[in-house]
């Protein structure tokens, strides 16, 4: 049976964030969502690594965190929505953050915004694919 | 009787918001965005609505993953502003309509709606950028305001036409109560952005404009647009477009345009903002 959901698999680039990711990422979001406590930030911010082994996390998911490996967080079923509350504890713009995700200095990406954005050719399909 | 009397859609993008905080809206990046939402202003500060029902979406703020209701409508007194990592926005607590938004739950519940009951709720960006966008900075937002929170951001989000419909059921449920109020309906979000994986930053100008037209004329056939394509097309974030549909179910099928605008970029996002109210409301 062709599922609804097979159609993301043919977009490029692009996350589709189902019920098996929500699985996967489950704590690893449960840890990036916490960071929306004043006082978990603070803890956070103390002692790191401590404040990961809170949440029953991979080793990988935790490894990923430290080392702010944004795509490899993706790739572990971070959701990008809770990962901004990483880089607002940070203060990494997320721009930043994008342009890490795409392959790009952050003033490559600056001026593709500034012109317009990334163009829609070759995007759309892994069938006509440009892209990473 | 309660009636909707016009409708606006509006991009909810987060740093537009933090430009409008910290009074950085006439820097040249960012004026000619705000330009294009003096007439949205204008707009609503004389047409006075009693109350605004937002359409919009959580990004993990003020719900976590721990349970992600499709539809959930606020129903309390009043909703702070989330802390969504470095601590709420400094604008005015929003304030409810209790019995309207008790009422309308009844009604679209009765009508296949089957709404989940929110009594406390902070409201993210999603529904507080569009206020200021809309209104500026008063020291109370001007009206009262009924959040519908829409799950957008977890497969399997609702259909397009399923949010469509929900702004007819709306509809329905503001003209069936009993006292007499201005209503106006907001839809919020997009347009066109992606901040995740190496698609990040894509913009389709093409696709929005043309959504805007459609909106207008013929919203129907954005019903029949699955969430694969519109994924493609306006990005994994900017499929939120579809809670416009909502906005455009409570209108009638025919509207005149008040106010149409496009941007792009705000940051990662284009955006848009245009004002729609029925036909024969302006004859």
């Amino acid at each position: 049976m062709t599922k609804p959901a097979d159609a993301f698999e043919d977009i490029p680039g692009t996350v589709h964030f189902n019920g098996e990711r929500l699985r996967q990422g489950y704590q690893l979001n449960k840890f990036l969502s916490s960071l929306l406590e004043p006082d978990n930030r603070k803890a956070f911010k103390a002692d790191q690594a401590a404040y990961l082994t809170s949440f029953k996390m991979t080793d990988e998911q935790r490894q990923a965190v430290l080392d702010r490996n944004w795509v490899r967080m993706l790739d572990l079923g971070g959701n990008i929505f809770c990962m901004t509350k990483l880089a607002l504890v940070d203060g990494t713009p997320f721009q930043q953050v994008n342009a890490i995700m795409s392959g790009m200095t952050m003033k490559e990406y600056e001026e593709m915004m500034n012109a317009g954005g990334r163009p829609m050719e070759g995007i759309r399909s892994k069938k006509e694919q440009n892209i990473g | 009787m309660a009636e909707i009397v016009a409708g606006f859609c509006t991009s909810h993008v987060p740093l537009l918001g933090r430009v409008i905080d910290g009074g950085r809206t006439q820097e040249p990046y960012w004026k000619p965005i705000f330009q294009g939402y003096e007439p949205t202003k204008k707009w609503l500060a004389d047409l006075k609505p009693d109350v605004v029902i937002v359409i919009y979406n959580d990004h993990a703020n003020g719900f976590s993953f721990k349970y992600t209701p499709t539809f959930a409508i606020g129903c309390a007194d009043e909703f702070n502003p989330a802390d969504e990592g470095h601590g709420p926005r400094h604008v005015p607590v929003v304030h409810g309509h209790s019995r309207l938004a008790w009422h309308m739950t009844e009604s679209l519940v009765a009508d296949q709606f089957d709404m989940t009951i929110m009594n406390e709720m902070d409201v993210d960006h999603g529904l507080t950028v569009p206020l200021s966008l809309a209104c500026g900075q008063p020291e109370a937002w001007p009206f009262k305001v009924i959040p519908i929170c829409v799950n957008v951001i977890q497969y399997p989000q609702p259909t397009a036409e399923r949010c469509y419909l929900l702004g007819k059921a709306i509809r329905r449920a503001v003209e069936s109560y009993d006292e007499d109020l201005k209503v106006v309906i907001a839809g919020t979000g997009g347009m066109s952005h992606q901040i995740h994986g190496a698609r990040s930053g894509l913009i389709n100008q093409k696709f929005d404009n043309w959504f805007i037209d459609k909106l207008t004329t013929s919203p129907a056939e954005l019903t029949k647009i699955s969430h694969a394509e519109y994924v493609r097309e306006v990005g994994a974030e900017g499929m939120e477009i579809i809670m416009w549909l909502t906005m455009r179910g409570a209108l009638d099928d025919n509207v005149d345009v008040l106010h149409r605008f496009y941007h792009v970029p705000a940051m990662n996002t284009a955006v848009g903002n245009v004002i729609m109210q029925n036909s024969r409301a302006s004859a």
